[in-house]
């Protein structure tokens, strides 16, 4: 069930209903209070009383999220939120369940919740900050850290191959995979709606600025100077063309590897792949694509949830067997009755 | 074991001797005497089945146990069979045992020693014959003693023929050729018509101690129903089992062992983990919540989960989790949704769960960890029984961190100890754990079946009046906080493992709140202290020896305390079900007692916080064997500390 149907009719809300009344305590200048805005911005908007949604995180800078959220909210342990969401969402499919995690939270300490929610297809939305960076520890390397990076921890550089967080989640069949940017408002208000839409779980990874302890990290992404040739808008049904002067496509090349080509010269804008959602290779294949770096929803396809599933068990079940008898459940197999 | 321990009746007052007259009639089938044999009576007899791990003793053993239950005796049996799901054929690893204990007497235990002995093969032999009662009957099948079996148990000769085996009844019987000549004409492959030859001993065995053998035809004809001729093949084989008993002159004697004097009621057998899953069932039945389990495979726990998948229709959901974290995480989850979570595993699994159980400490949320104890440490003893992790429930997890613990006491105890535990966690507010062990899981017992509306009440209280609504404003009765499900409007609110302020919930880090809020916690205990009924006294009030205990010890105490005291020694059992906080009387109790013995499969756990918490000078009896103690070890301790 996409949580968009189990919307109710619900009184006109706006963002300062969602905005709790704790003071937001992150770094002036960090890229999560962006993302803040853009998830208060947009929830209102969705037709769901605000009391049907949940954020759930582990521990770690974006983690605190649920804090400064004026809905129901739990602020779990390192690694566990996607865990501690699901035990929620299956038994409570009616909840929108959020999870609010980070590289370090969902990558390294809790990547085997992630990715069994995500195989799972548990309808959690689940938004992952990548700031390539420990930052509530101080500054260590985390596991989406680039190799040589020089930290605390790693004062001759990084041996730590990084995982790419879009292509561990297209690796486990997630059914909704998607990329946006802190600073990239509108985009990531539109990810929101769609990931509120669509009808399972889904996953954003939102590249987002530590301006502590890895200030700039996304910096050729987001400067305007330079992104319009380092970032590819993946647009449902449009061809994959970037550049400052929209010369620039992505074809598929006689070898089946994406080439980067520039318009003119013999290309078309019809030799241009056209990005289609549901088509799960080129999905991956974008996944990989690392410049120009794309952003928006890579793939996104329909199967029945987790806790769709179980609960049509349990209703079977029910119809099967009727309710639960306890007295008849304790006696059931051989009995005796002693006088 | 009858009627469920520690029912009232055996940790209650001295009223264990007229709890014994009430006589009572068993509704069960009269067996003729065979003719031209004499028929000897007995009170209790103590029988283990042996074979390689693919014999189907294990079987043979439960089947018999409800034939002997359907005959009226009270019973106890224990399942012990090896960690490797098939060790190679014919191995002392592979040796799978299956003990029962039937009566007509009350059983506390599946008895120290078997009286008699059905050996498979030579391994079984090998690995159970030093058990053996001397002058006991050993059953051998002639064709499982072939060279190539009795070189693999490492025998030089064949047991069975060289007078090796001293003092014992030896009857060798061609069970395995007897099954084959029987299903002769049925065209089964040699390999599948030998594999039946569990229910020719079976049949023998049901003979010669006047069992009835209708159930196990009737048992048979369910579970092979769609192999119809396997029905008649273990039909032909059982009851050919049995008129070979009857027939033949190697059996002169007949045995019979007369139905047991049981508090009437209708029973069944269970075992600890199925009774432990019916306990949870019920509980939150009764709480009128749906039950979420999230749980991940781990031996001895795994049957609670493989038993409340089937409950789908009483509303419980079973999330099989990738691992042992995201089982509890899951379950707490669940129950910050309204629901009651609960969690099952074994102590390696457990230790994985502490960060979430501390957490479900912060956030006050009704949760229950069921730890099916095993043998440790590590990966240890998987299949062998161990009640080693009570510092770790007690004391396991960083900072002061309070919860409740129950232990169950027998396998039927185990429903009234987990629907306790539900109780204790809902009305309190918090995390639960309760332990058994695999003895308990395992082991089985008739189960006075009770009545789902004489169980205890259970309230639940969601909040939903937003007005004057703090997330950790506490009940001043029992310090539990307010449940609000999420989708309640108006009451929107934040937990999380932060420390909390007082009343407000929100994120404190003020050195005088923290130390507040630790006292709340620790308070919260106290507060379920005041909710234990009074400790129950098995013989006198005061006396020369008080024998504590807990978990699983229960019934090898009550044994032997019930030993000791006929001889007239002044000896009397507690038995804990609440082991944190500790009953508020039992300071009290030890103190009129000469001596306190503290028996416990682990290295003196209980014996360490009960002399640190009452500095009471109690003496241990430790045994870290992976099996349970033997009645004759408690009773020897008893009479050796009463002598100084």
């Amino acid at each position: 069930m996409s949580d968009a149907a189990v919307a109710t009719a619900a009184p006109k809300l706006t963002r300062k209903d969602f905005v709790s009344d704790q003071d937001v305590r992150w770094c002036p200048g960090c890229g999560d209070y962006s993302i803040l805005a853009q998830v208060q911005k947009v929830m209102p908007e969705l037709g769901l009383s605000r009391e049907k949604f949940v954020f759930i995180s582990g521990i770690g800078c974006s983690s605190r999220f649920p804090y400064y959220m004026n809905t129901y909210g739990f602020h779990s342990i390192h690694g566990r939120a996607a865990a501690v969401a699901s035990g929620l969402k299956i038994s409570r499919p009616d909840l929108s369940v959020w999870v609010v995690t980070g590289d370090g939270d969902g990558l390294s300490i809790g990547g085997n919740h992630l990715i069994h929610a995500l195989r799972r297809n548990v309808g959690l939305k689940i938004l992952l900050f990548n700031n390539r960076i420990y930052g509530l520890t101080k500054g260590q390397y985390s596991p989406t850290s680039e190799l040589g990076k020089v930290t605390k921890s790693t004062p001759a550089g990084s041996v730590d191959y990084p995982f790419n967080p879009i292509a561990v989640a297209m690796g486990v069949d997630a059914t909704f995979v998607a990329r946006g940017v802190d600073v990239e408002a509108k985009l990531l208000q539109d990810l929101l709606r769609r990931a509120y839409e669509h009808p399972g779980g889904t996953f954003i990874e939102i590249l987002q600025n530590c301006n502590i302890f890895n200030d700039g990290v996304w910096e050729t992404l987001t400067d305007k100077a330079t992104k319009a040739d380092t970032v590819l808008l993946l647009e449902h049904g449009k061809p994959l063309i970037f550049g400052k002067n929209r010369d620039k496509g992505i074809k598929l090349g006689s070898d089946s590897r994406l080439q980067v080509v520039t318009l003119g010269n013999g290309t078309q804008e019809g030799d241009i792949l056209v990005h289609d959602e549901t088509n799960r290779p080129l999905a991956y294949m974008l996944a990989h694509l690392e410049t120009p770096t794309p952003i928006g929803v890579f793939h996104a396809t329909i199967r029945p949830t987790y806790e769709e599933a179980m609960s049509k068990q349990l209703e079977a079940a029910r119809q099967k067997l009727g309710p639960g008898d306890v007295n008849a459940l304790f006696k059931r197999g051989e009995t005796w009755v002693v006088r | 074991m009858g009627g469920g321990v520690p029912r009232e009746k055996s940790l209650g007052q001295p009223r264990m001797e007229e709890e014994r007259k009430g006589a009572m009639r068993v509704e069960t089938q009269a067996v003729a005497a065979a003719p031209g044999k004499r028929r000897e009576q007995r009170d209790s007899v103590v029988i283990r089945f042996a074979g390689d791990s693919g014999d189907g003793m294990q079987l043979t053993g439960m089947q018999f146990t409800t034939e002997s239950a359907l005959a009226g005796n009270d019973i106890g049996t224990l399942p012990d069979f090896p960690a490797e799901i098939r060790a190679p054929a014919g191995t002392l690893a592979g040796v799978s045992g299956f003990q029962l204990n039937f009566s007509s007497l009350e059983v506390y235990t599946p008895g120290d020693s078997p009286d008699v002995l059905v050996a498979m093969n030579p391994a079984a032999l090998k690995v159970n014959i030093g058990d053996l009662k001397p002058g006991g009957i050993l059953l051998a099948d002639r064709d499982g003693f072939d060279a190539g079996n009795l070189k693999k148990a490492g025998y030089a000769g064949n047991p069975l023929e060289d007078g090796s085996l001293g003092q014992v009844q030896v009857f060798v019987v061609d069970m395995t050729g007897m099954t084959l000549k029987v299903l002769e004409d049925l065209k089964l492959s040699n390999k599948v018509a030998s594999r039946c030859k569990n229910f020719f001993a079976l049949g023998v065995c049901s003979w010669l101690y006047s069992r009835p053998i209708e159930t196990t035809l009737k048992w048979i004809q369910d579970k092979f129903k769609k192999t119809p001729e396997l029905v008649e093949a273990n039909a032909r084989v059982l009851k050919a089992g049995y008129h070979f008993g009857e027939t033949t002159e190697m059996f002169a004697v007949q045995y019979e062992v007369k139905p047991a004097r049981i508090s009437p009621g209708t029973y069944r057998n269970v075992t600890g983990n199925t009774a432990l899953s019916l306990g949870l069932l019920a509980a939150a039945n009764k709480a009128g919540l749906p039950l979420f389990l999230g749980s991940y495979p781990i031996t001895p726990a795994s049957d609670i989960l493989h038993e409340l998948a089937q409950y789908k229709n009483f509303g419980v959901y079973t999330f099989q989790a990738e691992d042992e974290i995201a089982g509890v995480c899951s379950a707490l989850g669940a129950s910050f949704g309204g629901v009651i979570g609960v969690t099952t595993s074994s102590g390696p699994g457990i230790a994985l769960k502490q960060e979430a159980i501390n957490l479900a400490v912060m956030v006050e949320l009704p949760l229950v960890i069921c730890n099916i104890q095993r043998g440790g440490p590590s990966t240890g003893l998987p299949t062998k029984t161990e009640q080693a992790d009570l510092y770790q429930a007690v004391f396991g997890r960083n900072s002061d961190s309070p919860l409740p613990v129950l232990a169950a006491a027998t396998p039927t105890d185990c429903f009234t100890t987990a629907y306790e535990a539900v109780r204790i966690a809902i009305k309190y507010m918090t995390p639960v754990i309760l332990l058994s062990d695999g003895y308990l899981a395992n082991g089985a017992e008739p189960w006075s079946i009770p009545r789902f509306e004489e169980l205890p009440a259970i309230p639940v209280h969601f909040r939903t009046e937003a007005e004057g609504f703090f997330p950790y404003l506490r009940d001043p009765e029992t310090l539990a906080r307010p449940w609000v499900k999420p989708g309640t409007p108006g009451l929107e609110h934040r937990i999380g493992g932060i420390e909390k302020e007082d009343v407000t919930g929100n994120i404190s880090y003020s050195p005088a709140n923290h130390e507040l809020m630790t006292h709340a916690r620790a308070q919260k205990l106290a507060a379920v202290a005041q909710d234990i009924p009074p400790t129950s006294i098995r013989g006198d009030h005061a006396g020369d020896l008080l024998v504590v205990g807990w978990g699983s010890t229960y019934g090898s105490i009550a044994a032997a305390v019930d030993e000791v005291r006929a001889r007239g020694k002044r000896v009397s059992q507690i038995h804990l079900r609440y082991l944190n906080p500790l009953p508020p009387d039992l300071g009290g109790i030890l103190r009129r007692f000469k001596t306190v013995l503290v028996p416990e499969m682990n290295m003196g756990q209980l014996l360490t916080i009960l002399r640190a918490m009452y500095l009471v000078d109690a003496v241990g009896l430790n045994k870290i064997q992976g099996q349970p103690f033997k009645i004759s070890e408690i009773a020897g301790r008893i009479l050796r500390l009463l002598e100084g």
